[in-house]
């Protein structure tokens, strides 16, 4: 059971005359087990969306569930055993100096895990990383291998809910088939909930069930992937972005 | 088109070296292709070399790089042989560049106005009231509403969109026969990317411009680009008129095509891309007409 | 890229391999490519023989000197270079000024190896607290570091002096005192950056607390810019001790430390000016080899190398 629940979420940054509003009045609903995909442009709030619901953004307002538990201003501890986050850019989320090894066992320790060395040894295989990249540094892996290494990272506290942040929009294109397999693959195995944020209306028919199309902070459409694939969006900018993602098309 | 045929750039057996630590990289090696007035598209993934040839041809690239070649040359006037004074002299007024991210191609303390009009004036020798109607001009045909306001903004008072505008306008205001577009498009949104691309493409047409345009995006580049050379490994491993990209023969661009999610067609899972050691050591396929 | 070959490993290749076995041999590689790398760079290595000479002359100075540093000899007083038994010439007491300079080369390592161990510490302490908490902590330590910044640093050293006592302890006290702030405000500037970034977002989503975050996370990149800035204040410190020596409140005389050998000179310097120029000399050496080092360092520190294609 790991079920997402958005309840009228607005979410804003800065006070009074700087106030942006960058999320305003979302809700959505993710099943337990399910695939649910963000889209939108920069600037549409879908990320900020990710980032409250683990509370890296305090300034909120609305209700949000996970697993039935409605979330306050603090996560406890053990929220974040239950729910991990992939970030896009793996350039700018694994620390510099820090090797594999050091960023998973560290990562181990803080959840209260002994057996770390059989742990990384094992984390390394299942996102497709053989051990002999558990000593390497962030600079000598390449785009996908960074991804993999954050994907286990994440992967570490045994989460059920993964949050997706446009994982692989910094990735050349058949790196991204791999990192999507991978992440494919990781939901069928361990049965997550994923909810993916990306901009690549390809991407997320290819991942989710169902998709939330963003404007502007606001959430315009709910739509099921059939009827994405079927090009039947009911917003005007659905079909906007629709058409935008098939290539380039002279105007008249 | 009688003008298509004419060839611009020609350029053979390009090599751009960079020496390591552990012996030299070749980051290109050994290509040729001609760009008449078409558009061409560069496709690859990164390291592939793509962007390392559009800046060899403007003699960009830092020592302790070296650029080599058989012939590099822009209508006939080899561009190797060249002084960097002369080159100077090429680079903005007879080729172009527009990079992928106009945030980092703008002077952030000088107005836009003032960048557009002494490019223009350094290479023309125009005075301010010429270049200034001059700028007013390429801003608009770049679709910008308002010229005069933007003319006075700062790089940062502008969106993304239409910082990359201003930049083809910068980079247009000189005339140039070439314009190399170094994924123009990719920092954009998508909803701005066609008006962006469209832009480009309409200034292309009209002054009979020849456009090599450098993206990692096999649709846009089948459904812009008039012919298409793909790279791999610093070589070209293939060549193929734009509209007929999506039946290309070499396995790498078949495994490219593949490894792409598709909206109309669901998949379980994606195709992987399995490299071939011998692709990158085929020889390189002209690009030449 | 090296290839490691199976059969037989050299050390070489031991230490050079992409594909550690253990997280001793990761630090060992680590070790040794930081050395390769500082070892490409002539003039940090320049920095580092220089230094290691100096340190070598501090140890051996009872054999290399050949005269009591103290001794005067009134009647050879203020010797030009080259004299018979006193190659740098003698100072205003008839003292050997070489011997002088070997005996200072301790006291002046002294004073700089703890001034520089203190100040970047403290400074890096309240910089990445200051930029990590942000809010009032942030508002409340960096107006303390401007106040600090504020006084003019050799009033402000005597005035600490002046309050301890004198001697070269509390010199070096006082130093480190005035010298934190623009380590602080360094610190918080690269806090700044890396605060919000993705992998400071990712560790807290493990439930990592602050004081974790910025030890292990915020620490390791400040060091390198920290570093660089105390090679370059190096000369300074010299200076600020013998300022404080100059006025009575440091190094005390006779003692042959550098900063008061050249102030103590100041008084000749245009009739004998070997007096202050040869101590000043040294301690321009000493600065800038600390510099071409610094420089060198910020290279081994930095393990992301420049990219490629």
């Amino acid at each position: 059971m790991s079920e997402i629940v958005l309840d009228r979420l607005n979410v804003w940054f800065g006070e009074g005359a700087d106030r942006v509003d960058a999320v305003k009045g979302a809700s959505f609903t993710v099943p337990s087990g399910a695939s649910f995909g963000l889209v939108g442009e920069s600037g549409s709030g879908k990320s900020t969306i990710l980032r409250a619901l683990v509370g890296l953004v305090p300034t909120w307002s609305g209700r949000m569930k996970v697993d039935g538990v409605a979330l306050g201003r603090k996560r406890p501890r053990g929220f974040y055993r239950d729910v991990q986050m992939v970030f896009q850019d793996p350039y700018a989320s694994l620390h510099p100096r820090h090797s594999v090894d050091a960023m998973l066992s560290e990562t181990l320790k803080l959840h209260g895990f002994r057996d770390i060395d059989a742990r990384i040894v094992k984390l390394l295989d299942d996102v497709g990383l053989g051990p002999q990249f558990r000593f390497r540094y962030p600079h000598q892996l390449s785009g996908g291998q960074r991804q993999r290494v954050a994907i286990a990272r994440a992967l570490a506290p045994e989460p059920s809910v993964l949050l997706l942040d446009e994982p692989t929009s910094a990735l050349d294109v058949s790196v991204q088939a791999e990192v999507l397999n991978l992440l494919t693959d990781l939901r069928a195995a361990r049965g997550l909930t994923y909810l993916m944020v990306s901009h690549n209306l390809a991407v997320v028919s290819h991942m989710c069930e169902e998709v939330a199309v963003m404007q502007n902070g606001e959430i315009v459409e709910v739509m099921s992937v059939e009827d994405m694939r079927a090009m039947a969006p009911s917003h005007p900018y659905t079909s906007r972005l629709l058409e935008a993602s098939m290539g380039y098309r002279p105007a008249g | 088109m009688s003008q298509a045929s004419e060839t611009l750039l020609d350029i053979e057996n390009l090599t751009v070296t960079f020496p390591t630590r552990s012996g030299e990289f070749q980051a290109v090696r050994g290509i040729s292709f001609t760009l008449g007035r078409e558009r061409l598209g560069i496709v690859g993934e990164s390291g592939s070399g793509k962007s390392m040839t559009g800046r060899a041809i403007l003699r960009l690239i830092r020592p302790p790089g070296r650029i080599t070649a058989d012939r590099m040359a822009l209508q006939g006037r080899d561009l190797l042989a060249m002084r960097e004074k002369e080159m100077q002299g090429v680079r903005g007024q007879r080729i172009s560049m527009v990079m992928q991210d106009p945030k980092f191609s703008l002077n952030p303390v000088m107005r836009i106005g003032d960048q557009i009009m002494e490019i223009y004036r350094f290479h023309t020798g125009a005075g301010r009231k010429q270049a200034r109607a001059k700028a007013i001009e390429m801003l608009e045909a770049v679709a910008i509403r308002d010229p005069e306001r933007v003319m006075r903004a700062y790089a940062h008072e502008v969106s993304g969109g239409m910082g990359q505008r201003i930049m083809i306008a910068m980079m247009l205001v000189t005339e140039p026969e070439i314009l190399i577009a170094d994924e123009p498009t990719s920092a954009l949104d998508v909803s701005v990317q066609g008006s962006v691309l469209e832009i480009i493409d309409k200034l292309v047409k009209e002054r009979g411009m020849g456009l090599i345009f450098i993206s990692h995006d096999l649709n846009l580049v089948a459904s812009f680009c008039d012919r298409v050379l793909i790279m791999y490994a610093g070589r070209i491993v293939e060549t193929c008129a734009a509209d007929k990209l999506h039946e290309a023969k070499h396995p790498y661009t078949r495994g490219l095509l593949g490894s792409l999610p598709r909206i109309d067609r669901p998949q379980k899972r994606l195709q992987v891309l399995e490299r071939d050691a011998a692709w990158a050591e085929a020889e390189s396929v002209s690009g030449r007409l | 890229m090296s290839r490691t070959s199976q059969d037989r490993q050299t050390w070489r290749q031991w230490l050079l391999t992409d594909t550690p076995t253990s997280r001793a041999h990761a630090r060992a590689v680590a070790a040794y490519n930081g050395w390769l790398r500082l070892r490409a760079n002539h003039m940090a290595m320049l920095g580092l023989y220089i230094l290691l000479a100096l340190l070598l002359v501090a140890l051996l100075a009872p054999w290399l000197a050949p005269h009591d540093p103290l001794a005067q000899d009134l009647a050879n007083r203020l010797q030009p270079l080259g004299t018979p038994g006193h190659p740098l010439g003698t100072d205003s007491l008839g003292r050997d000024i070489l011997s002088r300079m070997i005996y200072g080369a301790r006291i002046t390592l002294y004073i700089v190896t703890l001034v520089a161990l203190i100040a970047p510490i403290v400074g890096l302490l309240v910089g990445t607290v200051a930029g990590y908490a942000g809010g009032w902590t942030d508002a409340i330590l960096m107006r303390v570091t401007d106040i600090f910044l504020a006084f003019p640093r050799l009033v402000l050293a005597l005035a600490f002096v002046a309050a301890l006592g004198t001697g070269i302890e509390n010199a070096v006290l006082a130093i480190s005192i005035t010298a934190w702030p623009p380590y602080a405000r360094i610190a918080r500037a690269e806090t700044l950056t890396f605060r919000n970034s993705d992998f400071i977002a990712a560790i807290r989503l493990q439930g990592a607390r602050p004081l974790r975050i910025i030890t292990r996370h915020i620490w390791p990149l400040c060091l390198s810019s920290l570093i660089i800035r105390v090679t370059l204040d190096m000369a300074g410190i010299i200076l600020a001790a013998a300022g404080l020596g100059f006025l009575g409140l440091g190094a005390q005389p006779p003692s042959p430390e550098w900063g008061a050998m050249v102030a103590e000179g100041r008084k000749f310097i245009l009739d004998h000016w070997w007096v202050s120029t040869m101590p000043g000399l040294a301690i321009f050496t000493v600065s800038l080899a600390f510099n071409l080092l610094g420089d060198g360092m910020r290279d081994v520190l930095d393990p992301r190398e420049g990219k490629s294609g």
